[in-house]
């Protein structure tokens, strides 16, 4: 835990908090940004290149742009006059520690699973290549799958709209 | 044998002239102390560069429309980006009344800044990379994934309908392309098996006689380096895909409400942009800061480099003097349906000619599908546009 972990953890923090409670959509979509690259730097401290690049090219380039692309084609980007905070906040709150506590408990199970490593792991970007198309092929694969089934997806409901007008 | 030392002194004379200078510190700070000299090099000269890069943009434009171009501030015009960097500086600094100011302010500056990272992995010479990353090219693509955001922000900040519209038109065909662009160069990866760029210079500066390995002189090379060029000019906003900055359209596209030095950063940063980006192509496809002749490897490295990044600044230069700009369905017809399936077909006859091993066997086929495709797609999509005499309503 060196003073630069402490000071990405506050940036990630701070971009997530100001994701939650800012007013403005397009606002709180650069926040998020700000939290997406945090987690990059994050990633970057660890000497995972790979996972942090990756993070950046898709989360800064392509998830925060269609964010911002949805809030601006559905006309969001007006503030609604009766505020932005849901009021049942609080079950987003139990939702959200509840997978937090998921999430911890089992990094904190993965701990005493793996055998204690002393030595920092040199994964360079061909292994990781290598593990993807090897051992890990078929998840590969069936994340293609889902995503191509998606996209087309997204293409019907496109094209419905446009055919209804007739 | 001094001549010869002569020359690889020059080709290494500035990490010779860093090192001396760093050999000035305690040791403890020469690591760091090198690092921000590298840094320093590359901030000063790049925006060098620009400012000669306008004035010959310019004149180049003159020369191909038939004027004169800038010629009244020093010798034939050539002080005329001097004149422009004080007017810059010295003119108000206008931000609109309705304005997001804070995401206005930091728009220019994420630009800048994502684009000048662009330039650390980047090999410029024998030697000369900032930081010779094992995911290198990876971080190139991230970091102009970044620039993109920055754009949408000095669209969105301005409260301006032409610079939120050519904001919507930049990011729309960043990412169409963007997908091209990073296509065309998995082939290059897939081929020198590393993502690390002084490593993918280093496979194609080998010599079969005098000749060099460049990835260009390759049938998926080729392919690959047009469709990259295509994608890079429509990446850097660049004729005939400049579209956001259509100024008979949108006045000036995402920066029309930017003025004084702010502007200014986003004229360094799109031309930065396109530095790199030839950069990154020299790199990728046409041997990086290797000689075009093994004759020729006694000339220093980085002339090298920086005569194929300049060479490649001419072509934009020369295609924004003679194409005309697209249309927006043409641009985005273009990078789906034909850029896209034939950045795909590539990987393919990369992976081809990766396990069909030496000989000219390879030559043939490769050649053939993409050839036949080409010609395919093209007959195709042609058809589907209707292409004819053009008729005129009123004018016949």
């Amino acid at each position: 835990m060196t003073p630069v972990f402490y000071l990405l953890a506050a940036l990630t923090l701070a971009g997530g908090l100001a994701a939650v409670l800012l007013k403005h959509l397009v606002h709180c979509a650069l926040a998020v940004t700000v939290a997406f690259a945090g987690l990059a730097l994050l990633f970057l401290q660890l000497d995972a290149q790979f996972a942090g690049f990756a993070q950046i090219l898709v989360y800064i380039g392509a998830v925060a742009i269609l964010i911002v692309f949805a809030i601006l084609l559905t006309r969001g980007s007006e503030l609604p006059k009766d505020g932005v905070f849901s009021r049942t906040w609080f079950v987003g709150l139990v939702i959200a520690a509840g997978v937090f506590a998921v999430l911890g408990w089992a990094v904190l199970e993965s701990v005493s699973a793996i055998p204690e490593q002393s030595a920092v792991p040199q994964v360079t970007v061909h292994d990781i290549g290598v593990a993807l198309v090897g051992r890990y092929v078929l998840p590969l694969e069936i994340v293609a799958l889902l995503l191509t089934a998606a996209t087309i997806g997204a293409v019907i409901v496109a094209m419905h709209e446009k055919v209804r007008p007739k | 044998m001094a001549a010869s030392s002569f020359f690889v002194d020059l080709d290494q004379i500035f990490i010779i002239l860093r090192d001396w200078i760093v050999g000035f510190l305690p040791v403890a700070l020469r690591p760091a102390a090198g690092v921000v000299l590298s840094v320093i090099a590359i901030v000063a000269v790049f925006p060098g560069l620009f400012a000669l890069t306008t004035v010959f943009e310019r004149k180049g434009l003159a020369r191909i429309q038939n004027r004169l171009g800038p010629n009244r501030v020093g010798p034939f015009g050539f002080f005329q980006p001097i004149a422009d960097g004080i007017k810059s500086l010295t003119k108000e600094d206008i931000v609109p009344f309705s304005a997001n100011a804070a995401v206005h302010f930091l728009a220019p500056l994420v630009l800048v800044v994502t684009v000048f990272m662009g330039f650390a992995v980047l090999p410029m010479g024998r030697n000369m990379v900032l930081v010779d990353m094992d995911a290198g090219l990876l971080f190139f693509f991230a970091m102009g994934a970044a620039t993109e955001l920055s754009v949408f922000m000095a669209g969105w900040s301005s409260r301006n309908k032409y610079s939120l519209l050519g904001a919507m038109r930049a990011v729309a065909q960043m990412i169409s392309y963007e997908v091209v662009l990073l296509l065309s160069s998995v082939a290059v990866v897939m081929i020198s098996g590393s993502l690390s760029l002084p490593k993918i210079v280093a496979a194609q500066n080998q010599y079969t006689g005098w000749f060099p390995h460049w990835y260009i002189f390759t049938p998926w090379g080729l392919a690959g380096f047009i469709m990259y060029a295509i994608a890079a000019t429509a990446e850097t906003n660049r004729s005939p895909f400049d579209l956001p900055e259509g100024e008979s359209e949108l006045v000036a596209g995402y920066h029309t409400e930017y003025s004084g030095f702010k502007f200014a950063l986003f004229f360094l940063g799109e031309y930065l942009a396109m530095f790199s980006i030839s950069g990154l192509g020299t790199t990728l496809f046409l041997g990086g800061w290797s000689a075009p002749l093994s004759l020729l490897t006694w000339v220093p490295s980085w002339i090298w480099f920086f005569g194929k990044m300049m060479m490649s600044i001419f072509v934009f230069i020369w295609m924004r003097g003679t194409l005309p700009r697209l249309r927006q369905d043409q641009l985005m017809n273009f990078a789906w349906k034909f850029a896209l399936p034939f950045t795909l077909l590539n990987l393919m006859v990369t992976a081809l000619w990766r396990f069909m091993g030496e000989g000219w066997a390879r030559w043939v086929v490769c050649t053939a599908i993409l050839a036949v495709a080409y010609v395919v797609m093209a007959r195709v999509g042609s058809r589907e546009e209707h292409f004819g005499r053009r008729s005129y309503r009123y004018a016949e």
